[in-house]
């Protein structure tokens, strides 16, 4: 526990609440983080004399009579080149057994990078996944969520993205991992052989949930040290943000504040855009690209936690099982990232968008025309084609199994629109389908 | 409100997040302006509630580390703007710090540029003579703005009339050198330089009336232009659940519009959309002067991660801009994107003052703002008989992409266009997503507008635009039935019926913004395209089975898309019509 001299203890409680506690001090600043009963706590309300606290983990056993102490400073983290491949809990303290971090302190929660400053991203990220790459590319300096239901596998997928990507280093924002998750990531990035470019800030199940809160901006103060000071490309995993948020649901109901739409507070959109809004290329060549997970429950994204996450990323992307081929594909419907414009067509094949939306809107036809079967209606000649082309879409595509070259993705699209349609079927550019359509 | 000489001062007494209490030695304005001292960072705030000698300010910026009985200074002002020659081409934040000033890579805290420059001299021209009478909004002179004529006026906050007395010679000055002297309606003389200020909140009323708009302003967006046109001065928004194309789409109206100056506040938005509109503006050619695009262009961005009470102000700040160009004879677009952040900043300061809340936790006087906001849009006379418009399209986000949420519906009361964007039609990726039908122009329906078709595009346009959205309806409806009764339970001409819409659909509504052609079409093309479609219309084909129908209409869907994506009338574009024509011979019936 760091304490320093001449710190004035404070011992009287006034006010206890399962998340706070209140009391008569001075000189208190706003966000000043404190010892209250050798917990962490930080300064969240202060009227007059009456300073409240949030405690992160939690009051239970708190006395009135407890030892405050006043840090004087806000939440910090020390950063240097020896963060690299430690793990540390949402405080920033080691919880690998290794030894402590010499380096500079640094606020986390920090200021916002000047938007003329930066720099508008360029660069695209493959991961071999089509349903990423041809549909959804993604690029350096993006925020993109995976919309998930808890049974699919985003932890596994996230972390295949991760370990493809090219980053220089992975950080890791774990809120409410289970152990078992938490392993899993440990276990992935090691047998990579990853480790030493990745950094990771856990917050488990069996952590109290408050805690969390700090995990985004202590993941993310790192980022910025890597991607500003070491001008590296920094990619940043956090997973679960749905329980992040409820973190903050929990927090504001304590301090009696209304709630909004779905008893998520007010300012959800903010607190959430704060963190998502770090992502950002910057003109030195650094960048952080920051890939989420949010949870959703049976497939409702008009939750707000959702709804807001979608209004402050740049896309998502929903995973989902297709039953026909009993795979887990990327939806393409419902996925989408926002700055696949900036380099599909240009970084990649000049036919990438064409081929790209045509195969969408074929599979919306087989969409159709499946919900015309499932009425117990007669298919068209074109209805049948279109399921067919469906089946081999998602097969060989858009299942997350896939692992190969966007020319290769591109050109897979062309023989499967070879394979089922005629060319005026297919609406693409005349120039594209002379130079790509296969010669039979 | 009068600058009293001693300013009032304060301490802070209590602080929740960016709401600060202030004990205060003096009088106080509600909304004036103050600063909190914070070991020398002066952060900026406004006053938003007072009780007793308790002001309650909400700051701009960040109160980490801010302590009880830190000093405060009040201005005695309103939240202001300074307005002068240099605001085209500038990027500013939501209180009209222009961005590109500030040093280093991430925002500081208290840190505030200067909106224009000091030093920089323009090339002034008289307007005005001696001796001519003036009111508030009156033009002295003008400058060059980049191309522009800027106008420099009467301060709008002077009031009665306004004699000029001198007024310097042609010649090159900075803003602050005296350009003139007037004589108020006392005797007072009055030097005036090229600068005023204005308080955002309160809306320039300097001109002489305000008619109904009559007038179609140009987007380049057929499903706009064509079926849901929107009025110069008029004002419209475009709700829309994420994902469905309303950034795109407000940026290809930016890009398109036929307007001599683009607004843009960016409010609560995503960063990475305004830094595209900051790379992306400065390279694009402006199809109408043939410079670029950004030199007739604002922008006003406060991004999401900043400042939630800035990003409040900001959308006052680019109204209150639009005004002053407004006032100098101008055609303004304003694009705020979007209206629902606002609305949310709005909500959590209600929130910590511990409002009792209307609907969804939002203040109670929610509509009223918006509509307030809304009605500072509009074409006007100007006093010397010139006009000037702002015509104005705010985004709003609806959670969940419920349009029953109380701010659409609120905005729904104040705006006359409405542009429903379409998750089913983004799911098909028939872009853009507005919902042809659901989505309405009241100004289609004014009789000065329709007249103003009459004469300038086609003396029979709006009976076409009528029968083009029957077209769509009826396609939309037998489109039920085949689902219902499928395809072979139907008659044949149902499907063609259906198929006429689906041309109508892809040809006209659909448009690719990516496409160096197709995303801007002009009205002349778009006359040209919407006859061909109803002409199709009209002919009769005939079909054997229902299955020849849609493979048919595809291959015209295919050639006319083809069109679309050439140049008018070019070589390219007539081969593609040449097919199209032995294509509609091969089935027509006789």
């Amino acid at each position: 526990m760091e304490t320093k001299a001449f710190q004035k203890i404070y011992t009287k409680i006034t006010q206890i609440t399962k998340a706070t506690c209140s009391l008569k001090a001075t000189g208190i600043g706003y966000e000043e983080m404190a010892f209250v009963h050798g917990r962490l706590a930080q300064v969240v309300k202060i009227i007059g004399e009456d300073v409240t606290l949030q405690i992160f983990s939690g009051t239970e056993g708190v006395p009135t009579n407890a030892e405050v102490i006043f840090l004087g400073r806000p939440p910090v983290l020390k950063v240097s080149e020896e963060l690299s491949g430690r793990f540390f809990n949402a405080y920033g303290e080691p919880i690998d057994g290794g030894p402590e971090i010499e380096g500079e302190e640094r606020q986390i929660g920090g200021p916002s990078v000047n938007p003329v400053r930066r720099k508008q991203p360029s660069e695209f990220i493959p991961t071999g996944i089509a349903g990423i790459d041809l549909n959804n590319a993604i690029v350096t300096g993006q925020k993109i969520p995976f919309f998930a239901d808890p049974d699919q596998p985003y932890n596994e997928v996230m972390a295949m993205v991760a370990l493809r990507a090219d980053a220089d280093k992975i950080i890791l924002g774990g809120m409410g991992l289970t152990n078992d998750d938490y392993l899993f990531y440990k276990n992935v990035f090691d047998n990579a052989g990853a480790l030493d470019r990745i950094i990771s800030f856990v917050n488990t199940t069996e952590n109290p949930p408050v805690e969390r809160l700090l995990v985004p901006d202590m993941a993310l103060t790192a980022a910025e040290y890597f991607a500003v000071d070491k001008k590296q490309k920094v990619l940043v995993l956090l997973t679960d943000m749905t329980l992040y948020a409820d973190a903050l649901s929990i927090v504001s109901n304590r301090m009696d504040q209304i709630p909004s739409k779905d008893s998520m507070p007010g300012s959800l959109y903010s607190d959430l855009a704060k963190i998502y809004e770090k992502a950002v290329q910057f003109p030195e060549g650094g960048s952080i690209t920051i890939i989420a997970v949010t949870t959703l429950s049976g497939g409702d994204i008009t939750h707000a936690i959702l709804d807001n996450t979608g209004y402050i990323t740049e896309g998502q992307l929903f995973i989902r099982k297709d039953t026909d081929i009993g795979k887990v594909i990327v939806d393409p419907f419902r996925s989408l990232s926002r700055l696949k414009q900036l380099v599909i067509g240009t970084k990649t094949r000049a036919d990438h968008p064409q081929v790209m939306n045509a195969a969408i809107r074929l599979y919306a036809d087989a969409a159709n025309a499946k919900t015309k079967q499932e009425n117990g209606f007669d298919l068209t000649d074109y209805d049948e084609r279109t399921l067919n082309f469906a089946k081999d879409y998602s097969d060989k595509l858009l299942a997350i199994d896939v692992n190969i070259e966007v020319d290769q993705m591109l050109d897979i699209g062309w023989n499967l629109f070879n394979k089922h349609f005629e060319p005026a079927e297919v609406g693409i550019k005349q120039e594209f389908v002379d130079q790509y359509w296969p010669k039979n | 409100m009068e600058k009293t000489n001693k300013m009032t001062k304060g301490t802070v007494a209590g602080i929740i997040a960016n709401l600060v209490f202030v004990e205060v030695d003096g009088p106080v304005h509600q909304n004036e302006i103050c600063y909190i001292d914070l070991e020398g960072t002066k952060l900026m705030a406004e006053v938003i509630k007072v009780v007793g000698t308790q002001a309650y300010v909400q700051v701009f910026e960040s109160t980490r580390g801010l302590k009880v009985n830190d000093t405060v200074e009040f201005t005695g002002h309103m939240l202001e703007v300074t307005l002068g020659p240099g605001i085209l081409s500038k990027n500013y934040d939501g209180l009209q710090n222009d961005l590109d000033k500030m040093e280093g890579v991430f925002l500081k805290r208290g840190e505030h540029t200067n909106p224009l420059e000091d030093d920089k001299k323009w090339e002034f021209k008289p307007l005005a003579k001696t001796g001519d009478v003036l009111e508030a909004g009156g033009w002295l002179g003008e400058v060059k703005e980049n191309w522009m004529p800027h106008k420099i006026m009467i301060p709008f906050k002077f009031e009665g009339k306004y004699t000029v007395k001198s007024l310097t010679d042609a010649g090159k000055y900075t803003i602050h050198d005296t350009i003139a002297v007037v004589t108020d309606e006392k005797g007072k003389d009055i030097n005036l330089t090229m600068i005023q200020k204005w308080p955002v909140k309160v809306a320039i009323k300097a001109y002489k009336e305000k008619p109904r708009p009559f007038k179609l302003l140009e987007t380049g967006v057929r499903v706009i232009d064509t079926l849901n046109p929107i009025a110069e001065g008029g004002t419209g928004f475009i709700p829309g659940p994420f994902g469905t194309g309303k950034t795109v789409l407000q940026h290809a109206l930016s890009k398109q519009a036929e307007a001599d100056m683009i607004i843009v506040a960016a409010c609560g938005e995503r960063a990475n959309e305004v830094v595209e509109i900051f790379t992306e503006f400065p390279e694009l050619d402006d199809p109408r002067t043939g410079r670029k695009l950004m030199e007739r262009t604002t922008i006003i961005a406060n991004t999401s991660n900043m400042p939630v009470a800035a990003r409040e102000a900001s959308v006052y700040t680019a109204m209150t801009i639009a005004e002053y160009y407004r006032a100098m004879g101008l055609k303004i677009l304003l694009l705020a994107d979007s209206t629902s952040r606002w609305a949310q900043a709005l909500r959590e300061m209600s929130n910590r003052m511990e409002e009792l809340p209307g609907p969804d936790a939002f203040p109670m006087d929610l509509p009223a703002i918006i509509s307030n906001f809304y009605s500072r849009a509009g074409f006007t006379y100007l006093n010397n008989g010139e006009s000037g418009s702002i015509t104005f399209i705010g985004t709003v986000s609806p959670a969940g992409g419920n349009l029953k949420e109380p701010v659409t519906e609120s905005t729904k009361k104040a705006a006359r266009c409405f542009y429903a964007l379409s998750q089913q039609r983004a799911d098909s990726k028939r872009y853009p997503a507005i919902d042809p039908l659901e989505s309405y122009s009241k100004y289609a329906e004014y009789p000065e507008l329709e007249e103003y078709f009459r004469e300038n595009i086609d003396p029979e346009w709006p009976e076409k635009i009528s029968l083009a959205r029957d077209i769509l309806i009826r396609s939309r409806e037998v489109s039920e039935q085949i689902n219902i009764l499928g395809d072979d339970g139907v008659p044949i001409e149902y499907h063609d019926r259906f198929w006429k819409g689906e041309i109508i659909d892809f040809v006209i509504l659909q448009q690719d913004a990516f496409d160096k052609i197709d995303r801007s079409t002009s009205l002349e093309r778009q006359k040209y395209m919407l006859n061909w479609v109803l002409d199709i219309y009209h002919t009769k084909f005939s079909f054997e089975s229902f299955e020849d129908v849609g493979s048919y209409f595809k291959r015209m869907i295919n050639q006319m898309k083809q069109m679309n994506y050439s140049e008018f009338e070019s070589d390219k574009f007539k081969k593609n019509e040449k097919e199209l024509n032995s294509l509609i011979e091969e089935r027509k019936a006789e």
